[in-house]
């Protein structure tokens, strides 16, 4: 390998022996394109022209009035499929098609990563499988469909918890068996190297534009930039651009699930220790002899019990802050968003938006300049809140 | 000299010992604690019995991703069933009570880290293991786990792949004691019906590089592929998924059955 894949000592490339070479090929390829000019022109295109990017940088007028600060929602939720999720695998799958590869195969939650796969695979006639828990399949039916539709084949798996992290085991397992024609297209800014770093690479589109549209419309950086952190590719997309900035305060919020002392939690940096999981060293939810536990979230998306490695080091050098928000407080976030300006946001991004109104409260942070990443769009989340609420629909 | 003062046989005794019977070595895998600890241990018992040359004894994980359905399965079993890393160390100075033969632990590598590495290869030598693989720990992650291999008296195994380039071969085999596991197949483990890559060509490459014991795991699964890897140079077998399924499909009275498997197995090295 060229690089260590480390962030301090987190990250890394703890994998077995055979999926060296498969890691080897990626990380040529990708320090082979990522500077491209006909690759990223091409890459460009597609995220303009099927994607939708630019997202706008919009000013939340309503709630910066109630919240007494000056809000503003990176709108990633206008993207096609509906999250951050596609600037992702339309860059992982060019760089698949560059790399000669026939198959992609990903593992999806919620299903939203799964979905932004599959319609790249249509787009660039490549066949998909996606592995998804076998709980996640009778929880996510709709977007199980909606895969389908775009002609990927849906992997029920049936190990373990039968969730998220089951999912990117078995589909570890599948690129083991199939390296020659077949790209593993990771969805977030995790696994071994050097995925944390292509996916972050990908992703920080949303942060440059952030930066550009911000200049634009106050002439200065944000205080502050919230976005939620699962395994954390929307908020590493939007951090990594202002990490040098150092008056910019960063803050990941994390599923806290039923509150992050319950046992059930997916709030990996808050309560988490240090582990090795799906091929690198980061915080994970784990018992006293590293067993991992599982995680919970009301939201899919945050449902898992490992972190990103570059979050753990933004955490251990307090280049960013990390909090939860529990199930409750999300679902207040999420009505929130919806009912003052008529955006309805992924239970995901409603955890970054319940912690920034709960940071607007206080004082001293009043009249403050927020940027929220909101990731995606909530869809997907209707029937889920529906019951929450106590609604039937 | 472990806790029980005995003097455990190093992997080079075995192999020349073995060697000089004109044999392979027949290693069997079994996943301490599956179906529960006593009955694992009864397998281990017959194991030896059978004529195993060494044992290798995996840790049960809750994410084996290197693993295939039969395994993942035996460790889910062996998690239920309340086995952990204390435990399993429990479960090797059990073993040392009726064998000396090398003993070998298939970990993944969260379990050394939880520990403390250096704590992980302390308690591994005291209770009588020759040697570790982290099945997730290639050369570039494995420098920590070497040095506490080496300070506690320890092997640290290596895994070798078909696509292992010959110039990481020679990086792998300057960290690797006790033996090279060789993965005949490109996957997961798992029984199979046949052995895709060219076995033979394998060994004779990894046997240019090195002058460690050579043994190849990972699909073996029949006699056939045993002697195979046996005819094909290699100086010993592992069998792993072969035998857990004799143990699923025997669940009530397995011992019989997988005595009598390893007494196959073993001749197959013949």
């Amino acid at each position: 390998m060229i690089d260590n894949g480390k962030f301090g000592k987190y990250g890394g490339i703890f994998v077995p022996e055979l999926l060296i070479p498969a890691l080897e090929e990626l990380e040529n390829a990708f320090m082979k394109y990522k500077d491209d000019k006909d690759f990223n022109s091409e890459l460009d295109y597609y995220l303009r022209e099927f994607a939708g990017r630019p997202t706008s940088l919009y000013y939340a007028r309503n709630l910066s009035e109630k919240l007494g600060c000056r809000i503003y929602l990176k709108r990633e939720d206008m993207l096609h499929t509906g999250a951050h999720k596609i600037n992702n695998t339309l860059g992982q799958g060019l760089l698949a098609k560059h790399m000669g590869k026939k198959r992609l195969i990903a593992e999806t939650g919620a299903g939203q990563h799964g979905i932004a796969t599959a319609v790249v695979g249509a787009l660039l006639k490549m066949p998909t499988e996606v592995y998804m828990g076998s709980e996640d399949v009778v929880r996510q039916k709709l977007n199980v469909f909606r895969m389908e539709l775009s002609d990927a084949k849906v992997l029920p798996v049936d190990s373990g918890s039968r969730t998220l992290k089951d999912a990117i085991n078995e589909a570890l397992r599948d690129w083991i068996s199939n390296l020659d024609d077949t790209h593993y297209l990771i969805g977030s800014t995790m696994g071994p190297h050097p995925y944390p770093t292509i996916v972050k690479h990908f992703q920080s589109v949303i942060g440059r534009e952030v930066k550009k549209q911000i200049m634009m419309k106050d002439g200065k950086h944000p205080d502050v930039i919230i976005a939620c952190v699962g395994g954390g590719s929307n908020a590493i997309g939007i951090f990594s651009e202002f990490i040098k900035d150092e008056e910019v305060k960063l803050v990941g919020v994390e599923g806290g699930g039923n509150g992050v002392n319950s046992g059930q939690t997916g709030a990996t940096l808050s309560v988490g220790t240090e582990g090795v999981l799906h091929g690198s060293l980061s915080f994970v939810l784990q018992d006293d002899y590293g067993q991992i536990n599982e995680a919970h979230s009301v939201s899919a998306g945050l449902d898992y019990p490992g972190v990103g490695p570059e979050h753990a080091y933004l955490k251990v050098t307090e280049r960013a802050k990390y909090v939860a928000i529990t199930d409750n407080e999300a679902i207040r976030g999420f009505k929130l968003l919806s009912k003052y300006e008529g955006i309805i946001p992924a239970l995901e991004s409603a955890h970054a938006i319940a912690y920034l109104e709960k940071y607007a409260q206080l004082r001293e942070n009043k009249g403050k300049t927020i940027v929220v990443n909101l990731s995606g769009r909530g869809d997907k989340d209707m029937f889920l809140v529906a019951e929450k609420m106590g609604e039937e629909i | 000299m472990n806790e029980n003062n005995s003097v455990t046989e190093s992997y080079d005794d075995m192999f020349k010992r073995v060697k000089e019977k004109g044999e392979g070595a027949f290693i069997p895998f079994i996943v301490a604690g599956d179906p529960d600890f006593e009955t694992s241990l009864r397998m281990v018992k017959m194991m030896v019995d059978g004529g195993a040359d060494a044992l290798e004894i995996g840790f049960p994980f809750s994410d084996p991703l290197a693993d295939g359905p039969t395994v993942q399965t035996a460790n889910i079993r062996a998690l239920n069933s309340g086995m952990n890393t204390d435990i399993g160390f429990e479960f090797v100075r059990r073993i040392r009570k009726f064998t000396k033969i090398p003993i070998g632990l298939l970990v993944y590598y969260n379990l050394i880290f939880k520990m403390g590495v250096n704590e992980f290869y302390r308690k591994a030598h005291i209770s009588g293991v020759n040697g570790v693989l982290a099945a997730d720990m290639p050369l570039e992650e494995a420098d920590v786990a070497v040095e506490a291999a080496r300070s506690n008296g320890v092997n640290e195994i290596f895994l070798a792949a078909p696509t292992t380039s010959n110039e990481r071969l020679e990086k792998i085999i300057g960290l690797c004691s006790g033996f090279l596991y060789v993965v005949s197949v490109m996957g997961v483990t798992g029984a199979r019906s046949k052995l895709k890559i060219s076995t033979i060509e394998l060994v004779e490459r990894m046997r240019n590089h090195t002058q460690l014991p050579i043994c190849v795991g990972f699909g073996i699964s029949k006699p056939e592929h045993v002697s195979e890897v046996i005819a094909a140079g290699a100086d010993g077998a592992i069998v792993g998924s072969a035998l857990i399924d004799v143990i699923t499909d025997n669940l009530m009275n397995p011992e019989f059955k997988v005595r009598e498997c390893c007494q196959i197995m073993k001749n197959a090295t013949q």
